[in-house]
């Protein structure tokens, strides 16, 4: 039944296109068949559909939406569109205790040769602003120097669907690619979180 | 040589009065393009690809061949593929256009009742030629009804300035668009069965008004006539490209209810319209920090790139047809 899936994933990438008009702006980096992590400000739920409907098919398959655990859990439809058809790592958003690595999941998935789509603020600013940075993306990023850390600027995808909306607004949404960010040979991790947030806020998109 | 007789397989969607003037129209549009093409070619072989001047002028001329096959398509399909056209016409434009607005949180509900309310409405009473009420859905009930909805966000920062944002967005891109299909509810005495015509006739005079300013423009412009707010018109472009619109208008009577000299008057108030929007348009984007609306058609922009003159046009037109041709 995988050609359903395939069905369904290419149908709401066509309705997320028509409502928002998406358009990527490949400003540092070209769409390349390398193992990467693209991290992006997040807004609505449409955020990580956006971001794989702009990459070309090949690297689309390859490439799975991190997302939260008890949002996707929470239904049958949920749970199939999430495992079924993004083909999604979930997260549990719990703090991290002793026996309890959140990031696991992500790390299996990198290890097994996927790239990601990850949204480091962990959850959704109700007036669009960008917030600080989890730690999360550090310890990926220590742990993986093999893998490209591509920043990701969605520009009005909080008007498309504010939080707690359901309706989107059909906006024209532009979605631009940085060059990717590396973790310096000593940096500290706040320093990097701090880098890497810049990296997302800095790119303006080419009108 | 019937045409009429050989045109038989086109749908009868399309009234058989406006059959042969329309394929002898897209003829001659198909000549045209076909020139552009070729020069375009011709320049780029000479002059290397990356020049950009040139490759723009491929870019546009592509995008034209693709927009007459898409107005091509809607008219056979009469009507209906009219009205549909330009409800997605409306669509993508509004799309673009609420995008460069300053709207906020509070206005979602506003925004949703623009594009899944209003504008389907707008199109469905243009559709029924229901005169009395595509005339004041949008200046009356959606004036009074979306700021209401705005209120029921909570929120009171800038409202004035997002109220008339989201209505300006509805009149130009849903109410004054909707005009060109409106044409279609005119009765207009020994004109029945060819309103159709109307709409090409609109249509052709207001996009080669653009191209012909930008033709004279480029050929002879000198003096800018509004340098803060679109440096590319100049005074020469927009002589050249008026007169000789209007010369084309007048050639085009025989397609509709005029006089050699009434289609010139009206390709006058045509083309002046037109100027007059793509300055107003113009403004906007500046003001916005852009420089087109939007990047669907290749070469051109957005949506509202290419249709900036029709919006200010299509009503007028409307109008004075009304006015002086329909009883």
């Amino acid at each position: 039944m995988q050609w359903f899936d395939r069905l369904v994933g290419r149908f709401l990438i066509a309705l997320a296109r028509i409502l928002t008009g998406a358009y990527a702006n490949w400003l540092g980096c070209r769409p390349e068949p390398r193992q990467r992590l693209y991290f992006a400000n997040h807004s609505s739920h449409l955020d990580f559909l956006l971001l794989w409907a702009m990459l070309p098919p090949s690297i689309r398959y390859q490439t799975r939406p991190v997302a939260g655990a008890d949002y996707w859990g929470a239904s049958s439809l949920r749970r199939y569109l999430i495992h079924r058809v993004f083909r999604g790592v979930l997260v549990e958003r719990a703090r991290p205790s002793a026996g309890h690595n959140p990031l696991a999941p992500l790390q299996a998935a990198l290890d097994a040769g996927d790239s990601l789509i990850f949204f480091p603020e962990g959850t959704r600013s109700l007036d669009g602003e960008m917030q600080a940075f989890k730690g999360g993306l550090y310890h990926l990023a220590r742990d993986n120097p093999q893998v490209e850390f591509v920043p990701v600027r969605m520009e009005n995808l909080n008007r498309v669907m504010p939080k707690g909306n359901l309706l989107p607004v059909p906006l024209v949404c532009i979605l631009s690619f940085g060059a990717p960010v590396g973790l310096g040979a000593d940096e500290a991790k706040p320093d990097f979180l701090v880098r890497a947030r810049q990296a997302v806020l800095d790119m303006m998109p080419k009108h | 040589m019937n045409l009429t007789n050989s045109l038989q397989s086109i749908p009868n969607q399309v009234p058989e009065a406006a059959r042969e003037a329309t394929f002898h129209l897209f003829l001659g549009i198909g000549a045209v393009l076909l020139f552009a093409s070729i020069v375009g070619w011709l320049l780029r072989w000479k002059l290397g690809r990356e020049n950009g001047v040139v490759a723009n002028l491929v870019a546009r001329t592509n995008a034209w061949w693709v927009m007459v096959a898409v107005i091509g398509i809607a008219l056979l399909g009469g009507q209906t593929g009219v009205v549909v056209l330009f409800g997605l016409v409306s669509f993508f434009a509004l799309r673009e256009f609420i995008t460069l607005t300053s709207t906020r949180r509070g206005d979602h509900y506003a925004l949703l009742t623009c594009f899944f309310v209003f504008l389907p409405l707008q199109y469905v009473f243009v559709w029924q030629h229901w005169y009395g009420m595509f005339s004041i859905l949008i200046p009356v009930y959606a004036f009074l009804l979306m700021p209401f909805l705005a209120c029921l966000g909570h929120e009171t920062q800038n409202f004035l300035a997002r109220a008339t944002q989201t209505q300006w967005g509805l009149m130009i891109c849903v109410y004054a668009i909707s005009h060109v299909p409106a044409l279609l509810a005119l009765n207009i005495a020994g004109y029945e069965e060819r309103n159709l015509l109307l709409v090409v006739f609109l249509i052709l005079v207001v996009q080669s008004s653009d191209v012909l300013q930008y033709v004279w423009g480029k050929l002879l412009g000198r003096h800018k006539i509004a340098p803060n707010v679109s440096p590319s018109k100049t005074l020469e472009g927009f002589l050249g490209g008026v007169a000789s619109a209007t010369g084309l208008g007048a050639a085009l009577f025989w397609i509709t209810p005029f006089t050699p000299l009434q289609a010139a008057g009206m390709a006058l108030a045509i083309t002046l319209m037109g100027f007059a929007g793509g300055l107003v348009m113009s403004a906007i984007k500046r003001d916005r920090g852009v420089k087109d609306w939007g990047h669907m058609i290749e070469g051109h922009g957005g949506m509202l790139d290419r249709l900036d003159s029709v919006c200010f046009s299509a009503p007028v037109f409307f109008h004075l047809v009304r006015y002086f041709f329909t009883a």
